[in-house]
């Protein structure tokens, strides 16, 4: 199959918000190609144990599912219905107040009805209200309850892969409803027939096995960051060292496996290397834990804790005392809010403590896992860094909040604090679109591939345009982030939307203006480009 | 087609109550049993469902953020958006129940020129907010019929609101202003195409049976007046457990009072129930404290993992090649 044509972005954006004539229970779900993702390999579910693999696409009439495949999703349901409160709550609390409709940045590029976060949480609660309330039971569409037939479930299927689980949404809910929440457990009940995405799947067997989503083995790890140390030691005259798999080290370093697999990703890779080479960190990569993502996440709550298991193994088996983290997105809505729970206590390791300026990381006391704008603030707020900021003087920069590290985390200054320190030229983009109100890329939560490039072009539009604003007003030439999948996303974004800004990881500026000792004098950037003045 | 479900809900509910009041028999089954039966659907239903809510555990600590995390000391937090112990949940939570918080955010879009605009949108933070307080200052007034000697709190309150002494009696202004609240999300609901969409038949529902109290209400007080002294025998008469049976209380009594049982009982089978469930939000009654302090699963249950010896075993020959170092040679 070859991807779908994208339309171009004057059709694209002709975009009507009035609802059609049939009621929503009533709209048939129509597979349009650009708007969906392929499925999931039946390699990559056998290599995991998970059930129903087999060769299909969602395009197809019949999905091949499992003869008692109603039983199974409503036998689903009501385990999760009491295992989660957030889950029961979620499905019997909203009130449609609408608040959070036009929030969804797939609703404000699509104008499809389905893509409001409350209608695409509908599309669940109906069910739920049919078979596990009375009202219900007794009173059908009245009460806005439906069958779940095979049509419900290919709904589902085409909305709960319209969502990123960004989670804007339920910072304007007064119940603060999430529909994240809401689409992870509709995604975990697809799953229980066999009914996924191949841009999750694939990457989520390779991370079982050879620790990352990439399939990159250990060599090939090592070879990558040899090349980028060949590429630090060509523009910097500086030679870092790449400890790998090093028992005694004192810091493990997880990272998302995009930072050593493509650009712009390396160039942000390279800034990690050289900020812990310059400041003598006695840390090490690792080829088992070599991803800090987690498409785990995008699959099942127990596909979490499968995956990131590793991270906390592997820092007992080297002997860490403590674990830093790269930037990413999703990666950090897991270690922050799930790791410990699932995988932990960590009692095997140290309270985090900066070896260079002796402070003590309170807020990862228990988690024992600190974010690495965390560490870089704080070695630049007790002076240990010498920088030039001068050096990305030919950047104008604006900073995407990633919707993981912002609405599930809280990580906004620390970034502002490197940037506004490492760049003479910083420039926010609209209020209602940064830190908590920040909208996505279009393309998380498995999304980002190409087959769906309309909808991630679509989804990413709201986030498009305010970086067109700045472009337009400041002359920013440059989208700064802390995500891997950003990085990856907002490069074929801008080109749709705003050509000419590029995207760069937040260390990738701090290394330009990082001033190494034994450095040669600098006359490009890390990417090769030249200084100006 | 929901809109009209809901008003022939009303309407039928409207006729039964006016049966009632043509009946004498019904009538006291209307002043001796519903009293009772109504009241105690409402509270065993609402307890009912916030234990069944509140039985099942919080596997994860799933809090949203929306402001900046408590890091390192000199980065200021916000502990009322982001907050990292139990004072900041709780002032959260007070913010978000008393003041709305999160609605206030409200913002509506549209594109103008090509591009996405982020109007302001505070009416219906505004309105609901109208409409939950004035709603809750009106039931408190109405202790003054089932509390004798009135106590003084209630007549203050009763003044304050009948401040501005417009017309004989005195307009309240929580009357004027739970009308004016509902019709503006009434009319949101039916003018607005995203929202009429939504919609399903409680949602209309609730909103025209509201609006049936209120008019019924309004109606005693500035049209029919109802002989208050018989009211307050008959409400005195319940809350003593000798319900009387009064002679005649008037058709308009009589139909406000069945949409108010009707309320009540209704309640903890609706939507109305997020007066409940807003306090055991998991996104909003967590502190972001997830690293400080570790957040136990109950079921956390072990899953099949990937070892390390099952990856080196795997891998061995070509880690060594690569010059890894491996635990087994």
């Amino acid at each position: 199959m070859s991807p779908a044509k994208t339309p171009k972005p004057d059709e694209l954006i002709a975009i009507r918000y009035a609802p059609p004539e049939t009621p929503w229970m009533e709209t048939p779900t129509v597979f349009r190609p650009g708007t969906w993702s392929y499925s999931g390999g039946a390699k990559s579910l056998a290599a995991l144990g998970l059930p129903n693999p087999r060769a299909w696409q969602p395009s197809d009439a019949d999905w091949k599912l499992p003869e008692n495949w109603q039983s199974i999703i409503l036998e689903g349901m009501r385990e999760r219905l009491e295992k989660y409160r957030s889950f029961r709550l979620f499905m019997d609390l909203c009130v449609r107040c609408g608040a959070c409709a036009d929030k969804c940045h797939f609703y404000i590029g699509s104008g499809d009805p389905k893509n409001m976060p409350v209608l695409r949480a509908e599309l669940l609660r109906s069910v739920y209200r049919r078979y596990f309330t009375e009202s219900g039971k007794r009173f059908g569409r009245l009460a806005g309850a439906r069958d779940l037939t095979i049509d419900v479930l290919k709904e589902w299927f085409y909305y709960f892969y319209q969502c990123t689980e960004c989670r804007r949404c339920s910072v304007f809910c007064p119940y603060g409803i999430d529909q994240a929440e809401i689409t992870m457990i509709g995604r975990e009940l697809l799953n229980l027939v066999g009914c996924n995405i191949n841009w999750v799947m694939e990457p989520v067997a390779n991370c079982f096995r050879t620790g990352n989503h990439l399939g990159i083995q250990p060599g090939g790890v090592k070879d990558m960051l040899e090349f980028m140390a060949d590429d630090i030691a060509d523009r910097t005259g500086v030679r870092v060292d790449l400890p790998l798999n090093k028992k005694g080290a004192d810091i493990l370093f997880v990272t998302p496996s995009g930072d050593y697999f493509a650009d712009p990703g390396t160039y942000t890779c390279m800034g990690y290397m050289m900020l812990f080479h310059e400041i003598g960190l006695n840390y090490t990569f690792s080829t088992y834990a070599s991803e800090g993502g987690n498409f785990g996440l995008f699959t099942s709550h127990e596909m979490i804790k499968r995956l990131n298991a590793k991270i906390y193994a592997e820092a007992k088996r080297l002997g860490v005392k403590w674990i830093l983290g790269g930037e990413c997105g999703h990666m950090w809505r897991v270690l922050h809010q799930y790791m410990d729970t699932m995988n932990g206590p960590a009692d095997f390791l140290e309270e985090p403590v900066s070896p260079i300026t002796g402070t003590r990381f309170e807020n990862a006391r228990a988690t024992k896992m600190v974010h690495i704008a965390e560490f870089t603030a704080d070695l630049i707020r007790n002076g240990k860094l010498k920088l030039d900021p001068s050096r990305n003087d030919h950047l104008r920069v604006t900073f995407h909040d990633s919707c993981n590290p912002a609405r599930a985390m809280g990580l906004f200054e620390e970034p502002r604090y490197i940037i506004s320190h490492v760049c003479n030229h910083f420039h926010e983009m609209a209020e209602d679109t940064i830190r908590e109100k920040t909208l996505c890329c279009g393309g998380g939560a498995g999304l980002g591939n190409d087959e769906n490039m309309e909808m991630r072009m679509r989804g990413g539009m709201p986030r498009a345009m305010a970086v067109k604003q700045v472009k337009e007003k400041h002359g920013v030439n440059r989208l700064a982030c802390m995500c891997a999948i950003d990085r990856a996303t907002l490069t074929s974004l801008m080109d749709y939307w705003v050509p000419g800004v590029t995207v760069t990881g937040v260390h990738e500026l701090l290394a330009n203006a990082l001033v190494m000792k034994g450095e040669k004098e600098r006359t490009t950037d890390l990417r090769g480009e030249p200084l100006t003045g | 087609m929901n809109i009209i479900a809901s008003l022939i809900a009303v309407l039928i509910l409207t006729l039964l109550a006016i049966g009632i009041t043509v009946s004498a028999n019904l009538s006291t089954l209307l002043t001796v049993v519903f009293p009772y039966a109504a009241f105690a659907t409402f509270l065993i239903g609402f307890a009912y469902r916030i234990v069944k809510w509140a039985k099942v555990p919080v596997p994860f600590r799933i809090t949203t953020t929306c402001g900046q995390q408590a890091s390192l000391p000199w980065i200021k937090c916000a502990p009322l958006e982001s907050p990292s112990g139990i004072a900041g949940v709780i002032g959260r939570m007070a913010l978000e129940v008393l003041l709305f918080r999160s609605l206030f955010r409200n913002t509506a879009v549209a594109i103008v020129g090509q591009r996405p605009v982020y109007g302001s949108a505070k009416w219906l933070w505004f309105f609901g907010l109208l409409f939950h307080w004035s709603l809750l200052v009106i039931v408190l007034r109405h202790l003054r019929f089932f509390i004798e000697p009135i106590a003084p709190w209630i007549k203050g309150l009763s003044a304050i609101d009948g401040f501005f002494e417009i017309g004989v009696p005195t307009l309240y202004f929580t009357d004027a202003a739970v009308l004016a609240g509902l019709t503006f999300l009434f009319l949101r609901r039916v003018a607005v195409p995203q929202l009429r969409y939504i919609s399903l038949v409680t949602d209309y529902f609730a909103l025209m049976l509201l609006l049936s109290i209120v008019t019924t209400g309004l109606m005693m007080r500035h049209f029919f007046p109802a002989d208050l002294l018989q009211v307050k025998n008959l409400a005195l008469g319940w809350v003593t457990f000798a319900p009387a049976i009064p002679k005649g209380i008037g058709p308009v009594l009589t139909i406000h009072l069945c949409y108010v049982f009707t309320l009540l009982a209704w309640f903890p089978f609706g939507k109305l129930m997020h007066m409940g469930g807003i306090f055991l939000s998991p996104t909003r009654n967590l502190a972001n404290d997830n690293r400080m302090n570790r957040h136990l699963n109950p079921w956390n249950a072990p899953v099949k993992v990937h070892t390390y010896e099952e990856y080196e075993d795997e891998f061995r020959e070509k880690m060594k090649l690569a010059g890894l170092p491996v635990e087994k040679e």
